[in-house]
C-alpha cells in the first residue's frame, strides 16, 4: 500500500511541524514560569547583560535563556507576596477594576442581547449596527469621548474613568446576541403559552440556554481587561491605582527576579479560567464567526 | 380583525425589547455616542472657550503634523504586514489540526495559550531575547553571525509583528477551525472523485466556503493589531525607536498636552479611517460570499 505509507509520512510532517509551532507558541510562558523559581543571583547572573545596562555602560557578557533553575527556590514568591506590599497592592489594583467590568459588562450585555433577539425591528437592526461598528473602534477613538465625558463628571483619576466605560463596551452585546437569535423562538412561545412573563423568559429559559456563551464572554472580557494599557495611561494616570498590567513593566533593575515572579503570579488567574473553561471559550470565539447578526 | 391584534403584540415585543436594552443603551449613549458627537463638535471649532467655527482647519493641521503622519505611516505598515501575516499563517494552523494529526486539542490549547497571557508578564522574557545583549543575538553570535539591536533598529517593527503573531494567531485559527469544520462534505466528496488534487480542493472549494470566515479574521486581526501598542508600550515605554511610535502614542502625547483640537481631530480621522475599511471588506465579503452561498 503506498498510499498509506505515503499518508503515514504526510501525519508525521504534519504533527512534527505541529509540534514545531506548539513549543514556539509555549516557550516564552514557560520560560517566564521556570525564571520564577531562580534565586536572584541566579537570575542577575545570566540576564545581568539585559538589565544591568540601563545606565548605558555595555556589558560585553552575552545572556543565556535557561529553563531550569540551577535550584529551585521560592524566595522570590515570599518576596513578592509577603515583603514587596507594593505588588501586592497593583495585583489588587488590577482586580478590583477588572471584576466589576466583567460582572456589569456581562449582565448589562445579556439584558441588551436579549432585547435584541427578542424583536427585531428596523431601528434595531441599524443599532446593532452601530455596536458592531463601535465594537470594532480602537482605543484611538473611544478614548477621547471617555476622556471627554470622565472629565465632565469629574472622575477622571479615579477608577470609575476606567470602569464604567468598560462596563458598556459593546462586545459581549454582539456575541451573545448572536448566541441568542439562534435559540428557536417557539421555545419562547411555548413559556409564553405556559404564561411566563419576559422577565422569567429570559432568565429561566434564555440565560440557561447560553451558559456556554456567558462563559467564554467572561472568559474574554477578563483576559482583555486583565491585560489594559491604553485606558489606564491616558484615564487613570495616578500610579497608585494603577494595575499591574502597566506597573509590571516599570520594573527597577535590581528586582527583575521579583518581577518575573510577579509575572507569574499575575498570569495565574487568566490561565487558570482558560484551563477551567476552555472548550466554552472555543466555542464562544468560533460563534461569532462573522460580524452579520 | 388580525390586524390590531397583530399590531398589539409587535408593539407589546418593541416595548419589551426596549426595557431589556435601556441599561446597556443609556450607558453607550452617554459613555460613547453622545460624547463623540462632542468631539466632532470639537473638531470644527477653533477652541472648547471661544467654539468658533473653523471648518476642515483642524484636520488640514494634523495632516501637516510630522508627528500624526509618522504614526499614521508606521501603524498602517505595521497593520500591512502583521494582518496578512496573521490571516494566512493562521489558516495554515487551523488546516494543519484539520488534517488527521495526534493529540489535537492539545495542540489547539498550546496555540491558543498565548491569548490568555497578559503581555505585561511576557515582556520581561521579550527583553531577555530580543535585547541587544539578549538570547536571540548571543544565539546569532555563537552560529558566527553579528547580531542587531532588535528594539532599537529598523528591525524593531518586525520582532512586534512576531509578538502580535504569537499572541493573535490562536484565536484566527479557532475561528478558522470552525469555519472548515461547517463546509458541507458532499460537494468536497464530488470534487475529488472527479480528480481533483487536494490542492484544487482546498483553493477552489474550501477557501470560498469560508471566505465569510477569512473576512471576518482579517477584520478582528485589523483590530487587534491596533492593540499591539501594549507590547509596544511595555518593552519601550513611551518613546520607542522612531518606527514604532504609533497612533496611540501619538494619542497619549496629545492627551498630555490636552489639545482638545487635536485629538478630537485624530479620533475622528480615526473613526472614519476604520469605517471605510471595514465598508470596503464588507463589500468584498459581499461579492465574493456570493457565489457560494447559490
Amino acid at each position: 500500500m503506498r498510499g498509506g505509507r505515503l499518508r503515514a509520512v504526510r501525519i508525521v510532517l504534519a504533527t512534527v511541524w505541529a509540534g514545531a509551532f506548539a513549543v514556539l507558541f509555549l516557550l516564552p510562558t514557560v520560560l517566564t514560569v521556570t525564571n520564577s523559581f531562580m534565586s536572584a543571583e541566579e537570575i542577575s547572573a545570566g540576564y545581568g547583560a539585559v538589565f544591568a545596562n540601563v545606565g548605558g555602560s555595555y556589558i560585553s557578557e552575552q545572556v543565556r535563556l535557561k529553563f531550569i533553575p540551577d535550584m529551585v527556590t521560592f524566595k522570590q514568591y515570599g518576596t513578592t507576596l509577603l515583603e514587596s506590599p507594593e505588588y501586592l497592592m497593583k495585583f489588587w489594583n488590577s482586580v478590583i477594576l477588572v471584576l466589576p467590568i466583567v460582572l456589569f459588562q456581562v449582565g448589562v450585555a445579556s439584558l441588551a442581547a436579549y432585547g435584541f433577539a427578542r424583536y427585531r425591528g428596523r431601528g434595531r437592526e441599524a443599532l446593532f449596527f452601530a455596536y458592531i461598528i463601535l465594537m470594532l473602534m480602537p482605543y484611538q477613538v473611544t478614548l477621547v469621548p471617555n476622556y471627554l465625558v470622565a472629565k465632565a463628571v469629574n472622575i477622571l483619576d479615579t477608577r470609575w474613568a476606567v470602569v464604567l466605560p468598560g462596563i458598556f463596551t459593546p462586545f459581549s452585546v454582539f456575541l451573545l446576541t448572536k448566541t441568542m437569535r439562534r435559540i428557536p423562538k417557539e421555545i419562547r412561545e411555548a413559556a409564553s403559552l405556559d404564561g411566563a412573563g419576559e422577565w422569567q423568559i429570559f432568565r429561566r429559559v434564555y440565560l440557561p440556554q447560553c451558559r456556554g456563551a456567558l462563559y467564554s464572554v467572561i472568559i474574554l472580557v477578563f483576559i482583555d481587561n486583565w491585560n489594559m494599557v491604553e485606558q489606564v495611561l491616558v484615564l487613570l494616570t495616578d500610579p497608585d491605582k494603577q494595575p499591574l498590567s502597566v506597573f509590571l513593566s516599570q520594573i527597577n533593575t535590581g528586582e527583575v527576579g521579583l518581577a518575573f515572579a510577579a509575572a507569574t503570579v499575575y498570569m495565574v488567574p487568566a490561565i487558570l479560567l482558560f484551563l477551567h473553561g476552555e472548550e466554552y471559550l472555543v466555542e464562544g470565539i468560533a460563534g461569532a464567526g462573522s460580524l452579520k447578526g | 380583525m388580525a390586524r390590531p391584534r397583530h399590531n398589539r403584540i409587535e408593539r407589546r415585543e418593541r416595548v419589551s425589547s426596549a426595557a431589556f436594552l435601556a441599561p446597556s443603551f443609556l450607558g453607550v449613549c452617554g459613555f460613547f455616542l453622545v460624547p463623540f458627537a462632542v468631539v466632532v463638535y470639537y473638531s470644527l471649532v477653533n477652541n472648547p472657550v471661544a467654539k468658533k467655527f473653523v471648518g476642515l482647519e483642524n484636520f488640514t493641521k494634523l495632516l501637516h503634523n510630522a508627528a500624526f503622519l509618522q504614526a499614521t505611516r508606521n501603524t498602517v505598515i505595521f497593520s500591512l504586514i502583521a494582518v496578512p501575516m496573521a490571516v494566512v499563517l493562521s489558516l495554515g494552523l487551523a488546516v494543519l489540526l484539520d488534517g488527521h494529526i495526534p493529540g489535537k486539542s492539545q495542540f489547539r490549547s498550546f496555540f491558543l495559550s498565548p491569548l490568555v497571557v497578559p503581555a505585561a508578564s511576557v515582556v520581561l522574557i521579550w527583553q531577555v531575547i530580543f535585547h541587544q545583549n539578549g538570547a536571540l543575538n548571543s544565539l546569532i553570535a555563537s552560529l558566527g553571525g553579528t547580531g542587531v539591536d532588535w528594539l532599537k533598529s529598523g528591525w524593531s517593527q518586525l520582532v512586534i509583528v512576531v509578538l502580535y503573531l504569537w499572541k493573535n494567531l490562536g484565536y484566527n485559527m479557532v475561528l478558522f477551525m470552525a469555519g472548515l469544520a461547517n463546509i458541507p462534505k458532499e460537494p468536497l466528496e464530488a470534487a475529488r472523485v472527479d480528480g481533483a488534487g487536494p490542492a484544487t480542493v482546498f483553493f477552489r472549494l474550501k477557501l470560498r466556503y469560508i471566505s465569510p470566515t477569512v473576512f471576518f479574521v482579517a477584520i478582528m486581526s485589523l483590530i487587534n493589531s491596533f492593540k499591539a501598542f501594549r507590547e509596544i508600550y511595555l518593552l519601550t515605554g513611551d518613546y520607542p525607536y522612531e518606527t514604532l511610535y504609533m497612533l496611540q502614542h501619538f494619542m497619549n502625547n496629545t492627551f498630555r498636552a490636552l489639545d482638545y483640537q487635536k485629538m478630537s481631530a485624530a479620533s475622528v480621522m480615526m473613526f472614519l479611517a476604520v469605517t471605510v475599511i471595514i465598508g470596503v471588506l464588507f463589500r468584498l465579503e459581499a461579492r465574493f460570499g456570493k457565489d457560494v452561498e447559490q
